[in-house]
């Protein structure tokens, strides 16, 4: 029973496998590049769906933690720092290799750290930003905690429009390829397509089994609680702070890794990274997979931003996000993915059937309509 | 010294306005509106469409009626039938409506940056006000400002409907028990906060100009605004308001206008912080309120 619950990561696994067997199959391997991509961005989902889905506890900043996950990392693996090659620091730094040499599109030499070092001091940097936002800022809740986040989110977009160092309007580019192990690198070349699916899928599924592992955990169980009803955890002896502060952290980490590996594989990273409106995107991506559904979340996060990323919504592509948030808030708040939206559709389709068919009695009102219900409770 | 006060409370005034369209929403539904932005944009946008071929009072008559009448039909169609749904979904629907809304002004009228033309005079008339100058529209501005101030002043304490919408916001169930049409006096507030929104674009385009995308830092601003007044509270939304656009300007005066934006969110978050209550509202009935 334990270990049942690590059946759909097999699954998922050997789908993925299956997939690029099928595209390989069918000579589309091009498809696996924005497939690749899009599981960057399922990153963030995971870790926002944690936030949202099980604490209850809404951000509109999370491009935010993205992009400085992206940005920190592009900043360490470009910025040149030549001039200083001699210093006793960058000296020791290049015998440790936490500084590497190479050369750039022009043979210029390029000396900075490597992406390892990147990866390291941008995720601890998202952190210790997510500690610094999250403690004052998770002690509010609704509307306040929605509109603060969102503040967040515009500060980083404003910074990073602003800031010389971090390209303004043009971004960062020319990042070089993250090589991981044994000849495996995050890069974007085509030649790179296929093992980097299988990494990002790696990486993906690793953020997954602990995501799963956090739910099912004391942890899972608080965090459900909290959501449920903070007074009602709080009188039963759980630090709410304590918790909302970690799992807030914990996405906030998770986005940044997708910022990071994100802006490895694209070789740049952009402004339009850093916008409200992505922040907004991933919201609605955790929203249509059901809130507190990691799988909904993850599938959709691949397949929408898949679809997305292939031009498919042309310029209607932040208007369908903003059409999908409406709609499933709307209608089917359990998100697409639930048996139970399903069920309550089917239901009321077929009660839109009987009412058509005159020969059967009117359905009996034994079972007043939930809303009226809740009218009266309040 | 003057004229930097002058054009802060001229852009004060408008975050005012956006920020009583909040309270008004929020009073009787105890929501935040994130598509208030929308409205004030759109309210101008159409406005400048309509300037083409009407005389400018009717185009701005006519827009705030279009505007008015939008709201009520999202209210209807999009809060109505989730109305007692947790505070989270329906944040999230009003998120996904000002995208919707956005995007959909992106299709209609593009990207460009657009204008009303000033309401009197030419683009350069100005007043003297104690040695300072001020432009005429900044003076529709603040007159539209008060304008709107007085007469919702006025619809709330004298008229029986403005009554009856006060009564929802102290409580609900007590208002539909003296038999108020709780459901329709959302629908009113939807209405009207569009409409007083979709007067405020209007009057402060010639000056600041319309763009499809100014629609969510104006939101944040009259959030800002509005929180620092205390939620509901539109007077205190007034003051808070002239307060924001004074600091604003000044900070700008002395550092660069990228960082006009960060003024007003870091306010927010101290005030979000420090005091939840707003500025202005004793902490007992602020406790008392929220309990």
């Amino acid at each position: 029973m334990r270990l049942g619950r690590y059946v759909p990561v097999l699954i998922a696994a050997a789908a993925a496998v299956g997939l690029q067997q099928a595209l390989a199959w069918r000579e589309a391997t091009h498809y696996l590049t924005q497939i690749t991509m899009a599981a960057y961005y399922a990153l963030v989902v995971i870790g926002l769906c944690l936030l949202m889905g099980y604490a209850g506890q809404v951000s509109l900043g999370h491009a935010g933690f993205f992009a400085i996950g992206g940005y920190t990392s592009a900043v360490l693996t470009t910025y040149n720092l030549m001039a200083w090659r001699d210093t006793p620091l960058i000296a020791a730094g290049r015998r440790l290799g936490l500084v590497l040499q190479r050369q750039d599109l022009y043979g210029a030499d390029i000396l900075s750290f490597s992406p390892w070092v990147a990866l390291l001091i941008a995720l601890l940097a998202a952190a210790l930003i997510a500690v610094l936002i999250g403690l004052p800022i998770l002690r509010l809740r609704g509307h306040y905690l929605a509109m603060a986040t969102l503040g967040f989110g515009l500060i980083i977009d404003r910074i990073v429009l602003g800031t010389p160092l971090f390209g303004q309007a043009d971004g960062i580019s020319n990042v070089p390829p993250f090589g991981l192990f044994a000849g495996l690198e995050v890069n974007g070349r085509a030649m790179f397509r296929v093992s980097n699916y299988y990494i990002a899928t790696a990486l993906v599924l690793g953020a997954m089994v602990l995501a799963i592992n956090l739910v099912h955990s004391r942890v899972g169980r608080a965090l459900r609680s909290i959501h449920q009803n903070e007074e009602a955890a709080h009188s039963l002896g759980i630090d709410i702070y304590r918790y909302k502060l970690a799992v807030f952290v914990l996405s906030a980490v998770l986005a940044a890794a997708g910022g990071v590996f994100l802006t490895h594989y694209n070789a740049s990273i952009g402004p339009s990274e850093a916008t409200v409106m992505k922040s907004v995107r991933y919201v609605a991506i955790v929203a249509i997979g059901g809130m507190a559904n990691l799988w909904g979340a993850l599938v959709m996060g691949v397949v929408l931003n898949f679809l997305s990323l292939r031009g498919v919504f042309g310029t209607y592509d932040d208007a369908v996000f903003g059409l999908i948030l409406v709609a499933i808030m709307v209608l089917a708040p359990e998100g697409l993915l639930r048996p139970s939206t399903w069920r309550r559709m089917m239901s009321q389709v077929r009660q839109t059937m009987s009412r058509r068919d005159f020969r059967k009695p009117a359905p009996s009102p034994a079972a007043p309509p939930p809303v009226e219900a809740k009218v009266h409770r309040e | 010294m003057i004229q930097f006060g002058l054009s802060g409370i001229t852009h004060g005034s408008v975050y005012a306005i956006v920020a009583i369209g909040f309270n008004i929403i929020y009073n009787t539904t105890g929501i935040i509106n994130f598509a208030q932005g929308e409205f004030v944009i759109l309210g101008a946008m159409i406005a400048i469409t309509l300037a083409g071929v009407l005389p400018l009072p009717a185009a701005i008559a006519l827009a705030v009626a279009a505007t008015m009448l939008l709201g009520g039909l999202l209210e209807l169609v999009f809060i109505r039938p989730v109305r007692h749904a947790p505070v989270l979904r329906l944040i999230v629907i009003t998120i996904g409506l000002s995208i919707l809304m956005r995007e959909g002004m992106l299709h209609v009228w593009d990207e460009k940056v657009r204008a009303l033309p000033v309401f009197t005079g030419t683009d350069t008339s100005t007043v003297t006000i104690a040695g300072a100058h001020i432009s005429t529209q900044a003076l529709w501005v603040l007159g539209a400002c008060g304008v709107i101030v007085a007469a919702l002043t006025l619809f709330f304490r004298r008229t029986t409907t403005g009554r009856a919408m006060r009564a929802c916001a102290d409580d609900r169930m007590a208002a539909r028990l003296c038999g108020i049409p709780e459901r329709w006096m959302v629908t009113l507030s939807f209405v009207l906060s569009a409409g007083i929104g979709a007067l405020a674009g209007c009057v402060i385009s010639p000056i600041t100009q319309t763009q499809y995308d100014m629609g969510s830092s104006l939101a944040i601003k009259g959030f800002t605004v509005a929180v620092l007044g205390g939620l509901g509270n539109s007077m205190a939304a007034v003051a808070a308001g002239l307060l924001l656009g004074l600091l604003e300007v000044f900070t700008i005066s002395q550092l660069p206008v990228a960082y006009e934006e960060a003024v007003s969110i870091v306010v927010l978050l101290l005030v979000l912080v420090c005091r939840p209550t707003g500025l202005f509202a004793r902490p007992a009935a602020g406790a008392a309120r929220a309990a």
